[in-house]
């Protein structure tokens, strides 16, 4: 029978791993049961889940605090300012109610899809995220921390504790682009934040997108553009440039064009419920 | 901190695993890694824990996790120590007593195979805990994460909707009565058996090498010396070890498929080998070590590639990788085309559809003396014994079949799955053994629909009148012959749908490819040429001035005007009937529709509104085949009346409609019978369930035997035709005339039968001549559905609303079975059209292959017409088929009026309607 740990306080997880740094990491399971097949029966894995402190989903003036073992459900029980509604929208599109009960915000973003719905939300969020390891933890923004398809900054012996989404002022929306209604991997997802001034003109704008590219992408470009505009101005103001970072690919979901064609209508339309009376 | 040694250490020999499950506290030792629902099953005793994937795609393990409704499939067993654990076991009253939502299920219909049902169970119950009073958008969106390929969602819905009302209990009688379902409580309590269930202990399992290629040539390499160094199995078996002929097909003069492909494997997921040894030591087995190696070679995956000139060959003997051609030819069609008035053409092709029943391939088999007996999920027990018998080199009467509850077949289920490699793994190690498919084998291996290039032309003369039609259909059937045969000679048949084409010539080929065999699929490529037709129809029509659903009302086939084969049928021809059914729908919705979009023009909005009909034909059982099924029905000297019921049911409710048919017309109420089968030492023959035969044939044999036994009661009791019998005890009677059958006990039969009939009935039909006109079926179908969609022109994106099906079923047996037919039929089609393509290789499980979800399913409402046909029961038809084939081309001409864009290449996923969309426009 594989090695299967339990740990029940960071230390204990940090120990264990300095032993066996190739140990798979596993949470809800949401992500690596499937990815396991078969081979679940002879995979050594560590199992956070005993570790209470990961738990829970807290709101300070210092911010969203999502501990590590906190389920997209946590996220959707808790009372959260307009400005972070993108996550909890895109919390109820991630799989089913079923998968939203047991998967968390970390393993999602840990598990580095592109069509990860939660990273795009957190990247609109300028989420950053808390790694414990043997050197102590660390922290660094979301889009440092997933760097390629299946692929994250965690080094050897390394584990997410927390993401952390800081104070954001305005109203938030996301919206994800699938081919059938629920249980649906996306073929492209929008989040938007938007803080406007008293005259409804934008002050500030934060546009990511999903799926159309290794990595989600913030659209730096568009968000600039898109300060001192109003709902009105904001369907001529996109502008084919804007989504030059993306590079979607064809997949068994949509082909390339689809997606180049349909991430301007998502993100006006993204951005349009921002604005939202 | 704790030392890890010692952890290790405890967990080599597993963890005790202490819970509360549905409300007791429970122990056992098991590995902590293991899925909580292997573990939940294997050491818990809670089979009614269903696996359909392992990925959390389809949600049929669902159980409430301090009541809070998880995929058990995705979490380690360790996660459950201390936790509340409910599954659809405690969601009884009282052992075997339903509870009330369980009742609500069986009330309303809303378990048809049952394999999700558990899943469906906890979901509702988790919502209705917190939510007593939930919308209807509410409960769609608690069931979203499960799966349900039968029942369209809709009568799930409303049985949770309605659950507090606990209602009296069902509707009572015979032929025409909503009665439930009479196998329905073991599948609400998550007590029916199937193919994965209710295996003896220490079964052992069997688990398949298989090619990781299209085309590849292989060698395996020392087996004796990868057994040595995996002493606990049981056995390694290959070809060689096939005691009779390696192998088998649903159409016997074709058999191709072997068991274990020797040397060549010809589509990726093809079998070469089997491990076979206790369940810890084969799970845990990487397979990824097992000595074979391969040689991948070119790969003909499509029709053009496999027609072309130098495409590797898939079968010696079958030159240009034709397997076979179908035509039906009328007239002269050419001629036609030429004089007539308007004339339409087009190009469609569509891709393999996989079946996505929820229970993968699973069953046992075991060896008992000389007689092999096969416990597994089939929808063809008496084909499956005559192939096993062949297979392993036996006399017929040596393999009994007992066929598992089915969780789910629609035509897949009719040829061999696991049925050989348990038959030849209990043979040859003399225990008992089972096989469960996981999700990506079943994919990869079972058939599929073919995928389709048709090109059609079809003419009509001025006054809207069909002149011709023209037909080119190529089939891409796979590696092997599987009803490939069938497809190409159904689709030529029915390709004029059911109107009046007096010029016709259809053609089909069905090509062999390297991909997993295309086979049955509700509607044999039925569904593939309705879409050409159906589409091309709405085009005549606009070329010729006429409204659409008023062209096919004008040209619907009628009693005494000959079909495309030149069969005259005197009466039961209720295509008309069904096309009117929907004229006020399609012209009210019409109306609306266009009032939305003038709204949506007026403010910007991308949306857009359309309506589409379509009409469908569809010959019940064999084509111009001999089609029997043989029913059986007998009192005992106790009074105990039974039915011996061989028509398989895999939920779609041959147990009940078979049921009612002999009630009927023995004269007898329902709940006085006994049933016994499907079982091939217990049940007669009553052929595979396919083809939309089992009420058409199998019931018309059950009303035979019923009215026969009835004739015998009669007799021995002096009574009138008219009598009305009654059975009480071992007394039957009529009116004052009364018969104890206890005092016939010396008269019993080897069966144990103081009175006794058994009936075959096989439906009149006649062969097809060189141009393949001849009687195929004793009756059609018929059938036609309106669609009404709305679509998001910005982003590709179809949602159907609304869907209105009219049925002429001649004789509605039970009016509820026959709704959730049409529910869950029009369901597979919208997936047909809009979503679902398998891909080999690619889409190998239930997120990149996807089948509707609750949010998808439109609402549906049924309209039955009841034309009575001379050979059906009653006057019933077939239905199982019919519900699918009109549902793709109603959508896709509904897009079309929305929108003008024309779908013909089918699934319309987003990108490629998008893009038809966008032709529109330039």
């Amino acid at each position: 029978m594989p090695a299967f740990h339990r740990p029940r306080s960071v230390p204990e997880a940090l120990a264990v791993l300095e032993g066996a740094p190739g140990l798979r990491i596993v949470a809800g399971g949401t992500d690596v049961y499937p990815m396991l097949g078969a081979s679940a029966a002879r995979t050594p894995l560590l199992d956070l889940t005993g570790i209470d402190a990961l738990r829970g989903v807290t709101l300070t003036g210092a911010g969203l605090r999502i501990g590590a073992l906190a389920s997209w459900t946590d996220v959707q029980r808790t009372d959260l300012p307009p400005a972070y509604v993108a996550l909890q929208q895109a919390g109820r599109e991630v799989g089913s109610p079923q998968i939203q009960n047991a998967g968390t915000v970390a393993g999602n973003i840990c598990n580095a899809s592109p069509a990860a719905d939660g990273t795009v939300a957190l990247m609109a969020l300028d989420a950053t995220v808390e790694v414990a390891g043997p050197g102590g933890t660390r922290r660094m923004l979301l889009a440092e921390f997933v760097t390629g398809v299946r692929r994250v900054a965690l080094r050897p012996g390394e584990f997410v504790v927390a993401v952390h989404v800081p104070p954001v002022a305005g109203r938030s929306a996301f919206l994800k682009l699938g081919a059938r209604r629920y249980l649906v991997i996306s073929i492209a997802m929008v989040a938007a934040r938007v803080e406007c001034a008293a005259d409804g003109s934008i002050v500030r704008a934060a546009v990511a997108v999903g799926a159309c590219s290794p990595v989600a992408q913030r659209l730096p470009a568009l968000e600039a553009r898109l300060a001192g505009l109003t709902r009105a101005e904001l369907a001529s103001a996109l502008r084919p440039e804007d989504f030059a970072p993306l590079a979607p690919i064809s997949d068994v979901r949509a082909d390339d064009a689809y997606r180049r064609a349909a991430v301007p209508v998502l993100v006006r339309r993204c951005l349009e419920r921002c604005l939202e009376d | 901190m704790r030392d890890a040694a010692p952890l290790k250490a405890r967990q080599n020999e597993g963890m005790t695993l202490s819970l509360t499950l549905n409300g007791a506290r429970r122990r056992a030792q098991v590995a902590p890694q293991a899925r909580l629902s292997a573990v939940l099953r294997a050491d818990f005793d809670c089979e009614g824990v269903k696996i359909g994937c392992d990925a959390g795609d389809c949600g049929a393990c669902t159980v409430l996790l301090d009541g809070a409704p998880v995929c058990a499939c995705l979490m380690p067993a360790a996660q459950a120590e201390g936790r509340q654990i409910e599954t659809v076991e405690g969601l009884a009253k009282a052992p075997g007593i339903p509870g009330r939502l369980q009742r609500a299920f069986l009330r309303h219909g809303a378990a048809q195979c049952g394999i999700c049902t558990p899943g469906m169970l906890v979901s509702a119950e988790a919502l209705l805990r917190s939510n007593p009073h939930p919308t209807e958008a509410e409960v769609e969106e608690a069931i979203s994460g499960v799966l349900c390929r039968c029942t369209g969602y809709s009568k799930i819905v409303q049985a949770i909707l309605d659950c507090e009302a606990d209602a009296p209990s069902a509707a009572q009688g015979a032929v025409g009565a909503r009665i439930e379902r009479l196998d329905g409580l073991p599948k609400v309590l998550g007590t029916d058996a199937f193919g994965a269930d209710s295996w003896p202990t220490e079964t052992l399992l069997v688990r398949a090498i298989r090619s990781p290629f299209h085309h590849a040539r292989f060698t395996l390499r020392n087996l004796d010396l990868y057994r040595a160094a995996h002493p606990e199995l049981r056995a390694i078996l290959t070809a060689a070890d096939i005691p009779g002929r390696n192998l088998h097909g649903v159409i016997p003069p074709l058999a191709d498929q072997p068991v274990f492909a020797e040397g060549v494997a010809r589509f990726k997921g093809e079998a070469v080998a089997a491990v076979v040894g206790p369940r810890e030591v084969v799970e845990a087995l990487d397979l990824a070590g097992f000595p074979v190696e391969w040689q991948e070679l070119d790969a003909a995956l499509t029709i053009e590639a496999a027609l072309n000139a130098d495409a590797p060959q898939v079968h010696e003997g079958r030159p240009g990788n034709v397997l076979v051609k179908g035509l039906v030819c009328r007239g002269d069609a050419g001629s036609a085309l030429k004089g007539a008035a308007a004339v339409v053409e087009g190009q469609f092709s569509s891709g393999f559809v996989e079946h996505a029943y929820i229970e993968p391939e699973a069953g046992f088999a075991r060896r008992v003396g000389d007689r092999l007996e096969v416990f597994a999920c089939t929808q063809a027990p008496h084909m499956d014994r005559d192939d096993l018998a062949l297979i392993m080199g036996l006399p017929v009467d040596s393999i009994r079949i007992l066929p598992s509850a089915v969780g789910g077949g629609f035509g897949s289920k009719l040829d061999l799955s696991v049925q050989p490699y348990i038959a030849l793994a209990a043979w040859v190690t003399g225990a008992p053994c089972g096989m469960v498919y996981t999700r990506t084998e079943s994919i990869q291996s079972s058939t599929k629909r073919h995928p389709s290039q048709i090109t059609a032309r079809i003419g009509a003369d001025a006054e809207g009148k069909l002149v011709g039609m023209d037909f080119l259909g190529h089939f891409n059937t796979g590696a092997y012959a599987s009803w490939g045969p069938t497809v190409a000679n159904r689709v030529p048949v029915h390709a004029s749908g059911p109107y009046s084409v007096p010029h016709y010539n259809a053609r089909s080929v069905a090509v062999h490819s390297h991909c997993a065999p295309s086979g049955a699929f509700r509607g044999f490529g039925v569904p593939q040429s309705s879409v050409v037709q159906e589409s091309l129809f709405d085009e005549l029509a606009d070329a010729v001035g006429m409204d659409r659903l008023e062209f096919r009302i004008l040209n619907a086939l009628g009693v005494g005007q000959p079909t495309v084969t030149g069969q005259v049928f005197a009466q039961g021809v209720g295509i008309r009937a069904c096309l009117e059914a929907l004229r006020e729908d399609w012209v009210a919705r019409r109306a609306a529709c266009a009032a939305f979009n003038a709204e949506q023009a007026r403010i910007g909005g991308p949306l857009r509104r359309g309506v589409g009909v379509a009409g469908m034909w569809y010959g019940c059982g064999n084509t111009s085949l001999p089609n029997p099924s043989t029913i059986r029905v007998g009192l005992k000297a106790d009074g105990s009346l039974v039915l011996h019921q061989g028509a398989v049911d895999i939920g779609q409710g041959s147990n009940t409609v078979i049921t009612q048919i002999c009630a009927e017309a023995l004269g007898l109420p329902v709940s006085a019978f006994t049933l016994v089968g499907a079982d091939t030492d217990l049940t007669p023959d009553a052929g595979k369930t396919s083809a939309s035969r089992q009420t058409f044939v199998s019931g018309a044999a059950s009303l035979r035997a019923g009215a026969a036994l009835r004739g015998q009661i009669l007799r021995r009791l002096n009574a009138g035709e008219r009598a009305r019998l009654t059975l009480e005890g071992s007394v039957i009677a009529a009116g004052d005339a009364r018969l104890d059958l206890a005092t016939l006990s010396e008269e019993a039969n080897a069966l144990g039968y103081v009175l006794m009939a058994e009936e075959t009935y096989d439906p009149p039909t006649s062969p097809l001549d060189e141009n393949g006109q001849g009687e195929p079926y004793a009756a059609y179908g018929w059938g036609a559905h309106l669609a009404e969609v709305e679509v998001d022109t910005e982003l590709g994106l179809i949602r159907t609303r609304d869907l209105v099906c009219a049925h002429d079923v001649g004789r509605a047996i039970n009016p509820t079975l026959l709704e959730g037919q049409i529910e869950g039929g029009s369901a597979q089609g919208l997936g047909f059209a809009l979503m679902e393509e398998f891909i080999p290789g690619r889409t190998e499980n239930l997120h990149d292959y996807l089948i509707p979800t609750a949010g998808d399913v439109p609402r549906v409402r049924s309209i039955l017409i009841e034309d009575p046909d001379a050979h059906g029961p009653f006057g019933a038809k077939g239905i199982g088929e019919q519900v699918l084939i009109p549902t793709a081309p109603a959508i896709l001409n509904a897009v079309r009026d929305a929108t003008g864009a024309r779908l013909r290449h089918l699934p319309a996923t987003p990108d490629k309607v998008l893009r038809a969309l966008n032709d529109v426009k330039s």
